[in-house]
């Protein structure tokens, strides 16, 4: 059941951050339709290797869609067109012989260009800095029950928490921000009793992170939920801003 | 002061300014609308209703000036937003697809603001700012209407306010933080029933009066 087709690649190419880039055409012949785009890409390197051409240069790490290194936008789509899934876990049968890929970077101010495909996402760890955390003491490992916790609240924040920080929900919006992401790791914390106690001060704070590192403003045009690929809703950005306003008007924090 | 200017002018305060003021238009145009369907009982019941309602003296200032200040806040907000949505993504993707959360409507919003800001500019100039010694707004109105311009002008216009209100009224509430499960399905279908309610509701009165009076 191998099956290979051929197709057209046109890659962005940026040699280092505060150049100016431009899209390469390449030819990708005989592609197997059981690997992934990223293998795809290994394969093409190797060939620029051989070549003595410098090779394109993406993020990827597990390859299994959980740890969010891995990103680009295929075709005018965030990690391609299938929904719920990673850039690597995009496989070439979804494409037909003789098609033309397009493969940018994620776009946007906070995102600057490393080199290539590769974005530099650190606006995002920024955000986390500013609140996206829990503050307990070190020690042994507390017990698992010892905190109650509903199956609805401990349901809803693993669905924000399974947000793995891609940066898709950022290059699907048309006003490139950063809503999803914040909503998903603010609501992850604030509907779990280990979370409350700094709801107020990490809303406030991460939402000001958020708004110093360039991103846009939602307008809730819905593209970063249907691009996300862990699917995360917009129940998020709605808690968020639930948090935000409570946190600002009824809170002592600042 | 400074944590209320600090929560007003963050990116989640100025949607709410968006929200609580777009709120307040869509009543607004729930009420002008009520209004104007007199024009349907004829030109002695549309001079009644205007007469009640400059009867109602100081409340009615009072209401324009707070749909002025609402306008203000709602046009500046909103076009601080869009630059600043623009000057988030410097450079654009050559290629760029939709993955279905996008709607015309929500695609279009500062541009159908714009549009619109123009258009109750030139309504009030037409309507408002008019001398009404000598005659009644029900002569004023169908004078006007007698001109096939106009009453393309005003239908292009309720087309394009409906697409508005499409997005903006259930946008609103999310923004206030009120996505709920029960209820967002409900909110999503009554912002498409609203932008339809404002644009035929205020979209046929050109054509009803320029045709039948």
């Amino acid at each position: 059941m191998n099956k290979f087709i051929s197709l057209t690649l046109r890659i962005w190419r940026q040699k280092r951050p505060n150049e100016k880039g431009q899209f390469e055409t390449y030819p990708a012949k005989d592609i197997s339709t059981d690997i992934s785009i990223l293998e795809m890409l290994d394969v093409i390197n190797e060939q620029l290797t051989l070549e003595g051409k410098d090779p394109i240069a993406f993020d990827h790490d597990c390859r299994e869609g959980i740890c969010g290194m891995c990103g680009a936008v295929v075709n005018g789509h965030p990690h391609g067109s299938e929904k719920g899934t990673t850039l690597c876990q995009l496989h070439m049968r979804h494409f037909s012989d003789g098609d033309t890929i397009v493969i940018e970077p994620w776009r946007s101010r906070a995102f600057p260009i490393i080199k290539d495909l590769a974005v530099d996402r650190s606006a995002l760890d920024r955000i986390i800095q500013a609140g996206g955390y829990i503050s307990v003491n070190t020690g042994g490992a507390p017990d698992a029950n010892a905190i109650p916790i509903a199956q609805e609240a401990a349901d809803k924040a693993m669905d924000a928490a399974a947000c793995i920080g891609c940066g898709a929900c950022v290059a699907a919006c048309p006003n490139a921000s950063a809503m999803l992401f914040s909503g998903a790791k603010i609501s992850h914390l604030a509907l779990l009793p280990q979370g409350k106690p700094e709801a107020a001060k990490r809303a406030i704070h991460m939402l000001m992170a958020m708004d110093a590192l360039g991103f846009g403003n939602c307008s809730n045009e819905r593209e970063c939920e249907v691009q996300c690929p862990k699917e995360i809703s917009i129940v998020n950005i709605a808690r968020m801003n639930r948090e935000f306003l409570k946190a600002s008007f009824f809170s002592s924090e600042k | 002061m400074s944590w209320l200017i600090q929560t007003l002018w963050s990116s989640i305060g100025k949607k709410l300014m968006m929200a609580v003021t777009g709120l307040c238009f869509c009543i607004f145009l729930v009420g002008h609308l009520a209004g104007n369907l007199t024009i349907y009982a004829g030109k002695d019941a549309f001079d009644a209703y205007a007469e009640g309602l400059h009867a109602l003296g100081p409340l009615l200032t009072l209401i324009e000036l707070g749909l002025l200040i609402f306008a203000i806040i709602h046009i500046t907000t909103g076009l601080t937003l869009f630059y600043q949505n623009l000057r988030a993504r410097p450079t654009r993707n050559k290629v760029t697809k939709r993955g279905g959360g996008r709607t015309i409507a929500s695609a279009t919003m500062p541009y159908t603001g714009i549009i619109l800001l123009m258009f109750v500019v030139m309504h009030l100039i037409n309507f408002s700012f008019v001398d009404k010694s000598e005659t009644t707004i029900a002569q004023i109105v169908s004078q006007k209407f007698e001109n096939p311009i106009y009453v393309l002008i005003y239908v292009a216009a309720m087309i394009i306010v409906a697409f508005h209100v499409r997005h903006g009224f259930w946008s609103a509430f999310q923004t206030l933080g009120a996505n709920h499960p029960k209820y967002m399905t409900t909110l999503m279908a009554l912002s498409i029933i609203l932008g339809l309610v404002v644009g035929f509701g205020f979209g046929m009165l050109p054509l009803y009066i320029s045709l039948f009076s």
